[in-house]
């Protein structure tokens, strides 16, 4: 028998009965939409996670003090010291490093913004002009902070640009003169809109020099330094270089912590991608329900059609060729289930994706070709015992309907 | 041809063993027309599946053209049947889900046979048998005698040398059965060797030699000068 004549047989024996294939079909492509839906939120959980990383900025290495340390006591609380402050040249020292490609010091702190009657508490950042590349920002209108020596504390300041609406609503905000403290300000520029990013609204900051938010702050020390590397092969020498630098500037004490993103990332990824592998495969065994209804199904074909199987082993079919027509059905079953479920499982992605524009939802390609194989196999696995059966029935007995 | 040598068939009901064939020696040769009768559980029905390798002696040899056919495995006597052995039952044992033509193509594609070549063999056959105008019909759509027709062109298809048939008139009114009957006798001319149970003297007693069992015996196996033909 040709394979072609056993696949038309075995489509013709589902045609004859097609509540039951349909129902059968539906079972399969559930499971199969199931592991392709689950696994694509999973991934676009993960995504998302990683985007927001790289959003921060890539090659990113970050300064900032204190010794974090989980085991021990540090030397800080040895010598009963609070850590010391990083500075400016600090900061500006660890440019010695040929690892690194430029940095950007970081401050923080609130203030309250006024323009005439309009009043606002804000979050200040206090930075230089390297902070736009490092942060990976974009402007809007106008500049961004000079270049130029750090330690000049100029009296200019970016908007985040909801402080900008807030403020201005439709007027031109770059030239004017606002509040900040107790200190006036020139607006140079307006960040074009990025949403959130890790947490913080950046629509929501003021930027202003680093040296005149130490003024403003009165204080002297930096929140944080962010270093970019040159590139991603030198951030292990970056955070090496940062920490021995630092240490010579501290009288040899390692009082401040170094922490690259990417071991940050690299965690998120573990986790998300073993979530989303655990979801795939709690989702898989509703594959394997799929299987035994398979199975089941077939169970009440083979007795169904008892007098059938015993014309055709009448007609001179050996009992391989009828296992092989109770196979196909199976794959041809489980193979058309699979398909429609991919489809389906790709219309869900489809349309999650356009709920939730903000996760890039997009099923994995293992995941896709696991749910296939899996239902194939399935399909196929849990017909052996059925096409077994009706192979071995005896043809006498079978014609007789018993 | 075929031959029964000490054939017994018994089956086993719950603690209780029944013998359907006892001790049967049967010679069948080439283009013989017979005919078995006796009482209903004479052992007929076994009789004819036994001759065509549904069922197995339970002790005896069934030797085909000389050879022994319990050497013969799974696939090489499903093989047999296919190529040698045509059945026609009683109640058709037509597939619903198929059509005329598609019924009588069965046989062909469980053989193997290019699709081309078996539909010009079913065209041709149908004709023959005045089938070609329900060629697309579902075998619910069929009278009686159109069905066993399509159950004769089925069983002949494949050329057979022998052809079995269980009460082929068993569900028919008389005249259609005799129908049936006579394009039965027509395949004589082409050689065929023809096994007819029937509980219808009448009709066994147009075959040349004629058998009667009792009690999984035969009692009785003689020739006539009879020419059907
Ligand atoms: N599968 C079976 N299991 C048990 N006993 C069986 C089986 N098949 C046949 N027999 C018994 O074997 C004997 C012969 O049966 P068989 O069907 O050959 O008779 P038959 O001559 O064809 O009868 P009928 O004219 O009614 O068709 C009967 O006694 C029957 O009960
Ligand atoms: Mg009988």
């Amino acid at each position: 028998m040709k394979l072609a004549d056993i696949l038309q047989f075995a489509s013709g024996s589902l045609r004859g009965s097609p509540t039951r294939t349909l129902l059968m079909m539906l079972a399969m492509s559930i499971g199969v939409a199931a592991v392709v839906v689950l696994t694509a939120l999973g991934e676009g959980a993960r995504r998302y996670v990683v985007d927001q990383f790289s959003s921060l900025g890539t090659n990113l290495v970050i300064v900032l003090p204190g010794r974090t340390e989980t085991a021990g006591i540090g030397p800080g609380l040895m010598s009963g010291q609070t850590p010391r402050d990083i500075t400016l040249e600090d900061a500006q020292a660890l440019l010695r490093s040929r690892a690194i490609k430029r940095i950007a010091p970081l401050t923080i702190g609130s203030a309250s913004l006024s323009r005439g009657a309009l009043n606002r508490e804000v979050v200040v950042l206090g930075s230089t002009s390297d902070l736009l590349e490092v942060r990976h920002m974009s402007i809007g209108i106008g500049k961004f902070l000079p270049a130029g020596d750090i330690h000049e504390s100029a009296s200019v300041c970016v908007l985040g640009n909801q402080m900008k609406q807030e403020l201005f609503g439709n007027e031109q905000a770059v030239g004017q003169w606002v509040r900040l403290g107790d200190r006036r300000f020139r607006v140079i520029g307006v960040l074009a809109s990025q949403g959130e990013s890790m947490g913080m609204r950046t629509d929501e900051l003021v930027i202003v020099p680093v040296a005149s938010s130490h003024q403003l702050f009165n204080t002297t020390g930096l929140f944080r330094v962010l270093i970019e590397a040159k590139n991603r092969d030198f951030i292990e020498q970056t955070k090496h270089d940062a920490e021995e630098i630092m240490s010579q500037r501290h009288s040899g004490e390692k009082d401040v912590t170094v922490i690259t993103q990417d071991a940050v990332l690299a965690t998120f990824d573990r986790i998300l991608t073993a979530l989303t592998m655990a979801v795939g495969g709690i989702a898989a065994i509703s594959l394997a329900v799929a299987g035994v209804l398979i199975m089941n199904v077939m169970l009440i074909a083979v007795a169904q059609r008892v007098k059938e199987i015993g014309l055709l082993k009448a007609l001179g079919a050996p009992g391989k060729q009828i296992r092989y027509l109770f196979f196909a059905e199976a794959a041809l079953l489980s193979g058309i289930g699979s398909v429609a479920g991919l489809l389906l499982g790709y219309t869900g992605s489809f349309v999650i994706g356009k709920v939730y524009p903000m996760l890039p939802v997009s099923p994995p390609w293992w995941a896709v070709l696991a749910a296939t194989l899996t239902a194939l196999g399935t399909g196929v696995l849990f017909s052996v015992w059925p096409a077994r059966r009706a192979a071995k029935l005896d043809p006498v007995a079978a014609l007789a309907g018993k | 041809m075929i031959e029964l040598q000490n054939v017994c068939r018994t089956f086993t009901v719950g603690d209780q063993q029944v013998a359907a064939l006892r001790d049967i020696n049967l010679r069948l040769d080439a283009g013989e027309y017979i005919s078995i009768m006796g009482p209903s559980g004479s052992g007929k029905s076994t009789m004819l599946n036994m001759l065509g390798l549904l069922d197995r002696p339970s002790s005896g040899t069934y030797l085909l053209d000389g050879g022994n056919v319990s050497d013969l495995n799974d696939e090489q006597q499903a093989r047999v049947r296919r190529e040698k052995i045509g059945f026609v039952f009683q109640s058709f044992h037509l597939v619903p889900r198929l059509t005329a033509a598609q019924n009588v193509e069965l046989p062909m594609i469980l053989a193997g046979i290019p699709g081309e070549e078996r539909k010009a063999r079913v065209n041709v056959l149908m004709q023959n048998y005045g089938l070609s105008d329900r060629a697309d019909h579902k075998p619910d759509q069929l009278s009686g005698g159109q069905r066993q027709r399509v159950a004769i062109a089925r069983a002949t298809v494949m050329n057979p040398t022998v052809l079995l048939a269980d009460e082929p008139t068993g569900n028919l009114d008389r005249n259609t059965g005799w129908e049936v009957l006579k394009l039965l006798e027509g395949l004589l001319q082409q050689g065929i060797t023809l096994v007819v149970v029937t509980h219808d003297g009448e009709i066994g007693a147009r075959a040349q030699r004629q058998i009667h069992m009792l009690d999984g015996r035969v009692v009785s196996d003689e020739s006539t000068q009879n020419d059907p033909k």
